[in-house]
């Protein structure tokens, strides 16, 4: 038993804190989230010369294999600082096509930080059964042809190419097609996605099928639950903060039984978050059983959405109408943390599964 | 990162377990499990039972019969022997006045004591609480003036647990009243029940049962030597006190064999409502949280040589939400038309666990501590 990251996963993780404090800060955010393309990169290439682009895949194409325990401490870093650059969107792009004959090609291009992708599933109505595919993939003579719609695809408007779920006559398969020019939005918690359409378009279809849809999206789900570690801790903290310094009565607010009980309630929530992200992270590396491994992560996916409700809105509430504004970076960490609680599947949705697990 | 116990650590796991499936008495499993009522002999008579194997008091330096094992074992070997539906052991001789005793006894205190804590012959209470000090407990009020080598105790406690089952009782009295800080004013003595002057007095709680009872002390004389640590530091002893031992606060083998009594009691409920299968599957991962909470301040006091900080006051929080959501769900999945022995107990149960919150500091005192000790608020 042992909750520590080991000395690599330390040093990433520090590295990437420095580099976010210099680099990333509140106002630097600002400038990206405003500028046309909603994402950095001057950051990505940085991430690249991290590793951080490398760090999931596998060593032969110049990876490093890391797990998602290896990924905790970047995605807390990440979650802190509210990075917007479509990391996620990659990675699990990224490890899709991993298992193909074209990670030979496009996982070093990842690697190297020169190419985006992002995991094109989700359709309109699905809400967040991922079974739900209408999307249809047919074999002609010129290979696969892709017909359909995704929708709500975060990190679309970067990609350079997108992998698809599609419904093949055996089953639901995954493509890597080009990435149709779709009209960028920006989400609620200021990050870029699009509405894909694809009207016969042509695809290369990739090694695995719902299997693979559902291990990634169970290591995306561990992922974003660290995510919300460090976005809950970023909220705790300036409430936190804010309770020392703001004063009214003549005192300041953290003098007062009432609010000091809330407070202690978000950072016993944070506590409890991170203690289910560690069981997450975990069970994604090292379960053989698909079965263990979503038991773990939903239950984990439940507990993160109630704790980053609870943190979210109360440290809203506890910086007053300040905690509103549009300025002050709690109103957007609040943002985050409401998107991550249903990114990939809420509570009650993951309480379903839970059920039946 | 590793979740996992380690294979030396499993083993002894298996141990305790083996240990526990054999030497637990079958009757007494079956009282816990049916929420029936202990009596003195049933507590004691297990309580001889893990003195006799070696294991009664863990925590113990070892040359008291202490087993030296490490902080998981320890945690382990709680967590079965809750998990196993083991009667708890009485705390107030073995946790805590033994460890007042071991850190601020003299010799004789402890040559005196400590044995007879451990093999049983001493059943101890604790009086702390008084009619007008819960929370506030330094405006304590029961008295001890010193005459030539006696202490005379008069006053009240109240709350005290088990005092009717108790040969001793460890208290805090004002020795001074003249302080100004009224923390330097009390002192931590023990007085045997049976002296001249002791009045116990039943309370009887909302469930029926007698668990708790109000103590009278009249003209009470106590031989001075009973006085632990030095005179109006009874403040310094009780800080030390509430600051040991609260790993196992969480219960948490305790409450996951409740919870398993829990899904199998209120499985017919658990099919067809699905409110009531969402509210358990809720409770369960609230259970998981904490677990892996707890095992991440052993791992930390386990690296680190250091006792817990006060944040570990959220595993009592957390661990007696827990307990009560767990019997208020019992009391739901009952069939509201029965009236059979064991829901009658699920029902009693769901009105004592109301105390859990209240004990042992109340989970708003709890919230004050991390408030103040580890936010700086």
């Amino acid at each position: 038993m042992n909750f520590d990251y080991n000395e690599e996963q330390q040093l990433l993780a520090d590295s990437v804190r420095r580099f976010l404090a210099k680099d990333y800060d509140f106002e630097a955010r600002r400038k990206i989230v405003a500028s046309e393309h909603g994402w950095s990169p001057k950051a990505w290439s940085t991430f690249a010369e991290m590793g951080l682009t490398g760090l999931a895949f596998p060593a032969e194409h110049g990876g490093f294999g890391g797990g998602a325990v290896d990924l905790m401490g970047v995605m807390e870093a990440f979650g802190e600082a509210l990075v917007v650059e479509p990391y996620l969107a990659t990675l699990m792009g990224g490890l899709a096509v991993a298992r193909s004959p074209l990670a030979r090609t496009i996982l070093p291009a990842v690697i190297e930080g020169k190419m985006k992708l992002a995991f094109a599933h989700t359709e309109k109505g699905a809400r967040y059964d991922l079974g739900v595919v209408r999307t249809q993939a047919r074999k002609s003579a010129e290979g696969w042809l892709l017909e359909g719609e995704k929708a709500g695809v975060v990190g679309a408007p970067a990609a350079d190419r997108l992998v698809v779920s599609a419904a093949a006559s055996d089953g639901i398969g995954l493509f890597l097609a080009e990435n149709p020019a779709a009209k960028p939005y920006r989400t609620m918690d200021e990050m870029r996605a699009a509405d894909p359409v694809f009207r016969g378009a042509k695809a290369e279809r990739l090694e695995g099928g719902m299997e693979l849809v559902e291990a990634l999206t169970d290591l995306a789900t561990a992922l974003v639950c660290a995510e919300a570690v460090g976005a809950m801790k970023f909220a705790c903290d300036t409430t936190l903060e804010y309770l020392k310094t703001r004063r009214q009565f003549g005192v300041p607010i953290g003098t007062f039984q009432a609010l000091q009980h809330r407070m202690v309630d978000m950072f016993i929530a944070q506590e409890q978050a991170r203690s289910m992200a560690c069981l997450a992270c975990s069970k994604v590396d090292q379960s053989t059983d698909p079965k263990e491994r979503a038991r773990a992560v939903s239950a984990a996916k439940i507990k993160i959405a109630d704790s980053a409700r609870h943190v979210s809105q109360e440290s809203v509430q506890l910086h007053g109408g300040m905690g509103m504004s549009e300025e002050l970076k709690v109103s957007h960490s609040f943002r985050r943390l409401t998107a991550i609680a249903g990114q990939f599947g809420d509570a009650d949705h993951h309480l379903a599964r839970f059920a039946t697990l | 990162m590793d979740l996992n116990y380690s294979a030396e650590e499993a083993a002894f796991r298996e141990d305790v377990r083996a240990w526990l499936a054999s030497n637990l008495p079958q009757d007494l499993k079956q009282k816990v499990a049916s929420y029936a009522h202990l009596s003195k002999d049933d507590l004691l008579r297990w309580h001889r039972i893990l003195a006799k194997q070696g294991w009664v008091a863990p925590a113990w330096p070892k040359e008291w019969g202490g087993t030296g094992w490490n902080v998981v074992q320890r945690y382990i070997f709680e967590e079965e022997l809750g998990y196993a539906g083991a009667p708890p052991l009485i705390p107030f001789g073995l946790t805590m006045c033994a460890a007042v005793l071991l850190r601020f006894g003299t010799e004789s205190q402890k040559r005196r004591f400590l044995p007879r804590i451990y093999d049983g012959d001493d059943f101890w209470c604790q009086g702390y609480s008084e009619p007008g000090s819960g929370s506030d407990l330094a405006s304590l009020k029961t008295k001890a003036v010193r005459k030539g080598d006696e202490y005379i105790v008069n006053g009240q406690k109240i709350w005290t647990t088990l005092a009717h089952y108790a040969d001793w009782i460890f208290c805090l009295v004002r020795t001074d009243p003249s302080v100004e800080r009224r923390q330097e004013g009390i002192s931590f003595i023990l007085i045997d029940m049976k002296t001249h002057g002791i009045t116990v007095r039943p309370l009887m709680l909302m469930d029926g049962a007698h668990e708790v009872n109000e103590v009278f002390f009249d003209d009470v004389r106590v031989p001075a030597e009973n006085l632990v640590h030095e005179e109006g530091k009874g403040w310094t002893v009780a800080k030390y006190l509430l600051g040991y031992e609260r790993m196992n606060t969480g219960r948490i083998g305790e409450s996951k064999r409740q919870l398993a009594a829990l899904q199998e009691f209120g499985s017919t409920l658990s099919k067809n409502d699905l409110r009531f299968r969402d509210r358990l599957s809720r409770l369960e991962i609230e259970l998981m949280a904490l677990e892996i909470t707890n095992l991440r301040f052993l791992d930390r006091m386990r690296r680190t040589g250091q006792p817990p900080g006060a944040d570990v006051s959220m595993l009592k929080i957390k661990g007696t939400e827990i307990q009560q959501g767990i019997t208020e769900l019992m009391l739901q999945a009952a069939d509201p038309a029965a009236s059979d022995a064991f829901t009658e107990a699920v029902r009693k149960k769901y009105l004592s666990m109301r105390k859990t919150t209240i004990y042992a500091g109340s989970n708003e005192i709890q919230r004050n501590i991390i408030a103040k000790m580890t936010l700086g608020l």
